[in-house]
Order: C-alpha cells, then sequence, then structure tokens
C-alpha cells in the first residue's frame, strides 16, 4: 500500500479504471480443466495476465505415517510462485514467508470443502504453481484449484471462489490487477463458497472504514458467483472432451 | 494428544450450554496486562500478559539499506519465535506455518495502520534506520495474536531510536545516546474470535482454541478504522456472523489500546 508514492499513476479517470473496467467488472477469465496427464486432476487459470497452474494428487498414502488421521483425510497445499513469474527481476525459488503463509490459508479452505472423512488415512495434496503473477494471485491459485479437485473426482461440498477487492483512488474496485494492487489503499482476497455464501479465505490489509470492510466482502461475494460460472464451464468442456475421445457409446 | 481431544470435546459441551470453561462471557477477554521496557539493551520491548499467556516482543533499530522500490522508508520486519520454552508441542528449528501466519499478520497490522511513521527514518541516499520487531512466545495458552499485536504495539511506542552518527562517509549508530522515540502513527490492535460449533467466543484460551474449527483476527486502529484482517482455520463465516466481529473489534479496540 503505497498511495503517497510519487509513481503512482492515476487509477481511475472519468468513473473507470485504467483498464477501462467498471468498478465491478472482471479481468477476462479463462480455465481449462484437465491440462496435465500425470495429475490425478488439473487446471490452469488465465486471468487479466495470470496464468497458474494446479495439480490435484491423491487421495494417497500419508508420508510420513504418523500424521495418518484415522478419521479423514489430510489436505496438503502448496502455492509458489515460479521465479521468472513476475515483471521484475528474477525471484527466489521455493517457498518464501509469503507462500507458506498463503498455502496454510489456502489448505484451510480446501478442508471446509473436501468430504475429507470419505477418504481416512489419505492425504489429498492441493499444488498451485504461480507461472505468471499480474495481482491476485492466491485467489485466481484456488480457484484454479477447486476445479483441479473436482477434476481429480473429489467429492466436495462446493467450488469455491476467489477475487479480490480494494480500494483505489477512494473507490473499491473488484478484481484488482497489478497497478491497483500495488498502488491503491487497501486489498482483501477474499474466497467465497457460493453455496453457503460463507467467507473461507479473507485477508485484508490496507485503512478502511468498517463500512467499507462491510462492502468489500459484499462486493467479493457477488463476484464470486461470475467467477463460478466460469468454474462450471470449464468442468462441463472437460466433461464433453472425454466423452468425444470415448467415442459413440450404446450406454 | 489424547487429553486434549478429551478437553476438546468437554469445552464444545460447555459452549452448547452458553458457558466457557473459565466462567467467562462469550465476548470477555481475560485479565490483560502490559509489562513495558523489561529489558535494556534492545531499544524497546514488552511483556503481553493475556491470561496464563505471555508473549515477549523485542524491538531492535539497526542501520539499513533501504529496499529499491522504497528508497526513502525506513524498513520494517516482524519475526515470530514459537520457543520450547512455551508449549510441549513447540519444538526447536526453522519457523513452521503458525508461526510466519502470526508473525505476517502482526506485520500487516502495524504497517497498513501506518503505526510506524517509516517516511521519517531516512538517514542518507541508500541508507535507512530499519525496526526489528521479534516475537517470542513465552507461555502459549490460547490467543497468541492478540498478545503478540499488543506486545509488539507496545514495544514500538516505547523503543527509543539511537543516536546516528556520521564517522565521514559512513554511519553508525550510538546505543549509548538514546534519547528520541519512533515516529508513531495510529495505534493498532487486535481481536481474535474462534468458533466452536456454531457459537463465536473472543479470546480463547488453548483449550478453547483446540474445540475451534476456525478464526477471524481483524485489526483496528486508534482513529476507528480497519487495518487488517485475517481468516484462518477451516470453518467459513457468515455476512452476519462478519459484521458483527467487525462492529465487536471497533467497539473492543478502545480498552485495549489504553493498555499499550
Amino acid at each position: 500500500m503505497s498511495s503517497n508514492d510519487p509513481k503512482k499513476p492515476k487509477l481511475i479517470q472519468n468513473g473507470k479504471r485504467m483498464s477501462g473496467r467498471s468498478f465491478t467488472d472482471l479481468r477476462p477469465l479463462k480455465i481449462t480443466a484437465g491440462v496435465l496427464k500425470q495429475a490425478d486432476g488439473s487446471a490452469m487459470i488465465e486471468w487479466g495476465k495470470n496464468r497458474i497452474i494446479a495439480a490435484v494428487y491423491g487421495p494417497h498414502e500419508v508420508f510420513p505415517k504418523f500424521l495418518t488421521d484415522n478419521r479423514k483425510a489430510l489436505v496438503g497445499a502448496r502455492y509458489v510462485m515460479a521465479p521468472f513469474s513476475s515483471l521484475e527481476d528474477h525471484g527466489r525459488s521455493g517457498p518464501n514467508r509469503r507462500s507458506i503463509e498463503i498455502s496454510k490459508v489456502a489448505k484451510h479452505v480446501f478442508e471446509n470443502v473436501i468430504l475429507t472423512n470419505k477418504f481416512p488415512k489419505t492425504i489429498i495434496d492441493i499444488h498451485m504453481d504461480v507461472v505468471q503473477s499480474d495481482g491476485g494471485t492466491r485467489i485466481a491459485a484456488i480457484t484454479a484449484a477447486s476445479v483441479a479437485l473436482a477434476d481429480a473426482g473429489i467429492p466436495v461440498k462446493d467450488l469455491v471462489a476467489g477475487v479480490a477487492v480494494g480500494k483505489v483512488d477512494g473507490e473499491l474496485v473488484v478484481d484488482l490487477d497489478k497497478l491497483e494492487d500495488n498502488y491503491g489503499e487497501s486489498d482483501a482476497a477474499v474466497v467465497i463458497s457460493p453455496r453457503s455464501g460463507e467467507i473461507l479465505l479473507f485477508q485484508m490489509e490496507g485503512l478502511l472504514t468498517p463500512d467499507e470492510v462491510k462492502r468489500t466482502v459484499r462486493l467479493a461475494s457477488d463476484a464470486a458467483v461470475k467467477v463460478r460460472d466460469v468454474q462450471v464451464k470449464a468442468l462441463k468442456d472437460r466433461y464433453a472432451q472425454v466423452a468425444n475421445e470415448q467415442g459413440e457409446q450404446l450406454l | 494428544m489424547i487429553s486434549d481431544q478429551i478437553k476438546a470435546q468437554f469445552v464444545k459441551e460447555l459452549i452448547k450450554k452458553n458457558e466457557r470453561p473459565d466462567g467467562r462471557q462469550f465476548l470477555q477477554h481475560r485479565d490483560i496486562s502490559i509489562q513495558k521496557n523489561v529489558f535494556e539493551n534492545c531499544e524497546g520491548s514488552a511483556i503481553c500478559h493475556l491470561g496464563d499467556t505471555k508473549v515477549l516482543a523485542g524491538v531492535k533499530i539497526d542501520l539499513a539499506t533501504p529496499f529499491p522500490d522504497r528508497p526513502n522508508e525506513g524498513m520494517l520486519s516482524v519475526g515470530c519465535e514459537f520457543s520450547p520454552i512455551a508449549h510441549p508441542s513447540f519444538q526447536a528449528g526453522p519457523p513452521g506455518e503458525a508461526s510466519i501466519e502470526l508473525a505476517r499478520v502482526v506485520d500487516r497490522g502495524i504497517r497498513a495502520a501506518n503505526a510506524i511513521d517509516l517516511t521519517k527514518l531516512k538517514v542518507a541516499d541508500g541508507k535507512v534506520l530499519g525496526v526489528f520487531i521479534d516475537l517470542y512466545i513465552l507461555d502459549h495458552n490460547g490467543n497468541l495474536t492478540d498478545a503478540a499485536a499488543m506486545a509488539a504495539m507496545s514495544a514500538v511506542k516505547n523503543a527509543v531510536v539511537p543516536k546516528v552518527v556520521q564517522d565521514g562517509e559512513a554511519f553508525k549508530l550510538d546505543r549509548e545516546d538514546r534519547k528520541s522515540k519512533l515516529p508513531l502513527g495510529e495505534d493498532v490492535v487486535t481481536c481474535t474470535f474462534e468458533k466452536i460449533g456454531e457459537s463465536i467466543i473472543l479470546d480463547a484460551n488453548i483449550d478453547e482454541e483446540n474445540a475451534s474449527s476456525g478464526r477471524l483476527t481483524f485489526g483496528a486502529t486508534t482513529n476507528g478504522l480497519v487495518c487488517s484482517a485475517q481468516k484462518s482455520g477451516s470453518a467459513g463465516f457468515n455476512l452476519t456472523q462478519f459484521d458483527e466481529l467487525l462492529d465487536l473489534t471497533l467497539e473492543k479496540r478502545k480498552d485495549l489500546i489504553k493498555l499499550l
């Protein structure tokens, strides 16, 4: 949050954002399910300039074994950014403090929706690799991972949909791009379960009045429904593809 | 541990009857006190006692090279150590995900609230003061987040800045001469709520934490703004709960800030 940075561009002009979007428009969003052969489930998300690949492995045996839970499956989540993923200098590969925190809260989201009691003594691993970043990578990664879980055939209570909402030049706007993320006054990553309307992830920083925070989650809830439509389409396309590959069948 | 699971079950049953193990109301804090400037070597320190939970914050101020994208701003860094003295499950070694999360939640609150005016910490071109806050968990009896946030804020408020001495081209700090304070902005405190069954409680002790399915933390400033939030754990919160907890945080912040 560096709204007093001299390099800050004017982010809103004549009621439009720099990208030409209205305050509630999403960036172009496309999800493709089943992009990887080895993984049990996978998805690639293209959201603005974000390119993130999610893969699901499992349920499989837990290692080390003593961590096994006899009543339910464990959920493992790993979010990482590739060292070449940003427009800036080459980053360090592997997890850092930021990605460890994001992996932890992402894991909590999926612990909520996966029917873990169906797979005792196992672990379901969810990997989210950011290969190009453009603001809002964590919510894009979780959105993609939710599709990958469904692609893996793992029973879930709901698809979960994420979006970032922030205050930019004094206005609350939906789906922050990188400039809005860097120069805005606040930033909240939100993941919603559209069926229950529950907030499964909320990470906010910046200065907002309590009313603005309340509007932030409501804007996110509305946007999550749009994101969910794209997720559903990705899965339907994937099943149509599988059906085509199998050719004509009597039953 | 099996005893933890039995205690968690006991807590869940109690909560269903609208009771807490220590007899508190659902939205009542334990007793809170903060000891300030407990050490002489570091620039600032505080121990927050939140019930039986004890978190120590130490502040060191060093000369530092600014981040390339913030050449005129001082540095702020928050670290957290889950020392094995605090709980049987804490093991020595590199920080785990829980301690990283805790440090980052405290960091976000202080940073977003501009609790320290980092723009006033420039020494010269390419040289700034760095404020290093280290959180030491001494006794883990639940709600480390709020205790750590209060300890950190209190230590920052009471910290002294060593005098910067120029020695030719180089700069150094005279730690014998520490008269000025850090340039401060708003105070920030956090309120952490835990969800047990369908009930929500404030300031959980450790048995209540073990019974909890999810938590929500809000950070609020002196002038009534929200500066940070973190949802953790698998349970979700609906919009009504979210709004209520936000309003409660704003209400509770007043008493907490008085203690800093």
